[in-house]
């Protein structure tokens, strides 16, 4: 079976060089779909089981310490992975491996089938502990400029995007004037400027009051339903307990245990 | 090759023995400058070996930079060959030189740098590049002050001056500055990619040197100085004098550099180990 | 498997990419200067600070050396440069602070902007701060050392722009590598000032010769100008390298 996927891939690729004037992405989906299996098969899902994420023995170490200890997962598209574990479990470190933030020390992360992740990181869209955002601008005005770094000049998409996380793209006010939950809310939304394939969320909910966590978790059921993959780290497991497909809880950087339930003993 | 240490320790003895010898005793004296002259044999194979260990620290971090990437690889290669050529066809073609600059000593530079980068590439690779690279820049500083301080010590009994803003002199102070720095970045650099920073600094510092001696080459001719050390031929027995410290201080230099070289692998191997074992010892929950 | 297929992609679309690329690395430049001199604007904490810093550092250096009107002319293209050297400094060493406020740097990584558009933009809107400092002190030199050029007083243009370009595009990249060390603002003189010396070099004597009207600064422009070419593409080149280093 391997050999003839594999033949098929070798003779798919000697095809794609007789492609109308060598421009490849300007051919109609039609035409590649013919050509190219992978290509059709990446545009349906239903038949895609490859992971989308891959991990392989990953070791992320600072010095002595060591943040990620060997961890190998697969992850499927189109699911929301809650991780949990402790603090110093490793989870943030292996969001930031994920993103593309940390070298990792040894072992090797695949993400939509490629080991460069400069490659893929239109596709990525990763919301941290900080902020990362300008407190001297206003909301709009700091989505619009990160917007920018994705090459989006429009400002309908900025609004949009807002909207989608319930705050008013017309407020003037800068950003450190905003409440915690409202700037988790526009963090999650620089997030979301490129429509990415894939989130990383990094304790979205941390101080976060309880409405602006049930919007939040119900924008992410809504990008779930939409085929995207997300990856929220958290301390909240109950907001998640109804919407994420499976739970995996990390344990002096390792992942210990995959659940597609949170069970109510084992929550913290 | 553990036996030949010693054995090449005991010979870098009896080297420096006969050379320090030489340059005190049999040498010859100098006309105008007397005794004084002979810290000139000190001073000049220091310079001489703190230029080539600056070079090997330039050439490392360059082919540190350059090793994960197979493109920029094949392009610095032959950017090297190239430079290298045309350093030797320059030698003969362009003249008149610059004072006291010999068509053959520029050719042998050129193949030097070819053969000095290849050599480094085929035996070193990686992490061990960069520990070479950590300690060609300690212990070129060190010979880069061992030629800050004879040199003013040489001048003021001869000329009358501790300093003065000359070419080679300025030049070698900027180089010590440069490196100096680069050891400070790597000591206080927090990343877990010094060698990265380190080397991206130690190629703007061999972007500058070259500005720096052209800067004060032109200073000079719009304002004449007095010159220490002075161009112009050598006595042959001098210049056999000369190249016997050389080749002392080379050896030397090559003994020092190798012991640390040990000391800084070892180092690295242990510092591996720890991580290993911590990464496989069950962690204590906090 | 994955390598063959992007590199049949990639040469037939080479030319658009190049093309794309090369807007894109304006676009986000343009942003990014648009958003500091925005930010700088409004806040003008910064731009005060650094004013009043000036004045100070062209008093104390008046104070400190106070020669007749002759005299002057010799040293003057020295001091100023050191009193300019050391104002650029302490701008620098602001670069990157908003940057660190919530590590926005990290949201910068993630992108897929080129790190050479941060680098131009920072550069520019360094240069563009440097430069205003620079246009408060000169007439303050000029009235505290009564210097009169005796030679072309037009060249002082080009080689204070030369100048600062060389100070503010070295430190820039050397802000951006100390926000890796401890002791971060000691780290930037530290780097940047070996490096500088053929600039500085160029640009005192340039200035004296044009103040004394002895010789050409022809050569001393050459240099500066063969200064800042080759260290900006070394910046541009190389500033990929420090942004990612974790």
């Amino acid at each position: 079976m391997g050999f003839a996927l594999r033949s098929v891939n070798l003779a798919s690729q000697k095809l794609r060089s007789f492609a109308p004037l060598g421009r490849w992405d300007t051919c109609p989906y039609v035409v590649r779909g013919a050509i190219d299996f992978n290509f059709a098969f990446s545009y349906l899902p239903v038949l895609d089981s490859s992971p989308i994420i891959a991990v392989t023995a990953l070791v992320k170490q600072f010095g002595r310490f060591a943040a990620l200890r060997g961890v190998s997962a697969e992850f499927n598209a189109g699911r929301l992975y809650t991780i949990l574990g402790d603090n110093g479990a490793g989870k943030t470190t292996l969001l930031r491996a994920l993103a593309g933030l940390a070298e990792p020390t040894r072992g090797r992360i695949q993400i939509l089938g490629t080991t460069n992740l400069r490659a893929v990181c239109r596709q990525l869209g990763y919301m941290a502990h900080p902020s990362l955002l300008y407190d001297e601008m206003s909301g709009m005005e700091n989505l619009r400029y990160f917007a920018r770094l994705y090459g989006i000049t429009d400002d309908d998409t900025c609004g949009a995007t807002m909207a989608a996380v319930d705050l008013d793209p017309g407020l003037p006010r800068p950003v450190s004037q905003y409440s915690q939950g409202m700037r988790q809310r526009l963090s999650l939304a620089r997030a979301l400027l490129n429509d990415p394939t894939i989130l990383l969320l990094d304790e979205p909910f941390s101080n976060v009051d309880v409405r602006s966590a049930g919007a939040m978790v119900s924008l992410l059921a809504q990008m779930r339903t939409a085929d995207k993959t997300i990856f929220v780290v958290t301390h909240q497991a109950s907001l998640l307990e109804d919407v994420a497909d499976e739970f995996i809880w990390m344990e002096a950087g390792q992942i210990v245990r995959r659940t597609p339930e949170l069970r109510p003993l084992e929550t913290k | 090759m553990k036996r030949a240490f010693p054995i090449f320790a005991v010979l870098t003895a009896v080297l420096l023995s006969y050379a320090l010898y030489e340059a005190l005793v049999a040498a010859p004296t100098e006309q105008t400058m007397g005794n004084v002259q002979r810290i000139f044999y000190y001073h000049v194979p220091s310079a001489w070996t703190a230029f080539l260990l600056f070079f090997i620290n330039f050439v490392c971090s360059v082919q540190y930079l350059v090793c994960r990437d197979k493109v920029a690889d094949t392009i610095a290669t032959w950017v090297v060959v190239v430079l290298g050529i045309a350093t030797c066809v320059a030698a003969f073609v362009i003249r008149p030189l610059p004072a006291g600059i010999e068509p053959s000593s520029v050719a042998t530079t050129g193949l030097a740098i070819i053969g000095l980068y290849f050599l480094i590439k085929k035996y070193f690779s990686g992490g061990s590049t960069d520990a070479l690279a950590v300690v060609t820049a300690e212990v070129g500083v060190v010979f880069c002050t061992v030629v800050l301080v004879t040199g003013p010590l040489w001048a003021r009994p001869v000329w009358g001056i501790w300093w003065t803003w000359d070419v080679r002199l300025t030049s070698t102070l900027v180089l010590w500055l440069i490196y100096v720095s680069y050891l400070m970045l790597r000591r206080f650099s927090t990343s877990g990619q010094t060698p990265v920073l380190a080397a991206a600094l130690a190629i703007f510092g061999a972007l500058d040197v070259p500005l720096v001696y052209f800067s004060i080459w032109i200073f000079r001719t719009q304002h004449p100085q007095p010159v220490i050390g002075g161009g112009g031929s050598i006595d042959p027995r001098m210049l056999h004098v000369l190249l016997i410290n050389w080749l002392a201080f080379l050896c030397f230099a090559v003994l020092i550099c190798r012991s640390r070289y040990r000391l800084e692998i070892l180092q690295r191997e242990v510092e591996e180990v720890q991580a290993l074992e911590a990464l496989h010892e069950p962690r204590s929950t906090r | 498997m994955n390598k063959e297929a992007t590199s049949d992609v990639t040469s037939g679309l080479t030319s658009q990419r190049m093309s794309q690329s090369s807007r894109a690395i304006a676009g986000v430049s343009r942003a990014t200067l648009a958003k500091d001199l925005r930010l700088e604007w409004r806040s003008k904490d910064a731009i005060n600070s650094m004013l009043f810093f000036a004045l100070l550092v062209v008093v104390v250096f008046s104070f400190s050396f106070d020669p007749n009107a002759e005299q002057s002319r010799q040293i003057a293209g020295g001091l100023v440069w050191v009193a300019f050297l050391f104002a650029a400094v302490v701008a620098l060493n602001q670069t990157w602070a908003r940057e660190l406020r919530n590590q926005v740097l990290d949201a910068y990584r993630v992108s897929p902007a080129p790190a050479n558009s941060l680098f131009l933009a920072k550069a520019l809107g360094n240069f563009i701060f440097v430069a205003v400092l620079e246009m408060l002190m000169t007439p303050l030199f000029i009235m505290f050392y009564k210097l009169r050029p005796l030679g072309p007083a037009w060249q002082l243009v080009p080689i204070a722009a030369l100048g600062t370009w060389a100070i503010v595009v070295n430190g820039t990249f050397f802000a951006a590598m100390s926000l890796r060390t401890r002791s971060r603002e000691i780290m930037l003189p530290l780097l940047l000032f070996p490096v500088s010396i053929p600039a500085l070099l160029a640009m005192v004597n340039a200035t004296t010769v044009i103040l004394t009207g002895e010789l050409s600064a022809k050569f001393w422009i050459v240099l500066l100008s063969t200064y800042d070419v080759v260290f900006t593409i070394a910046c541009l080149l190389l500033f990929g390298l420090v942004l990612h280093a974790e």
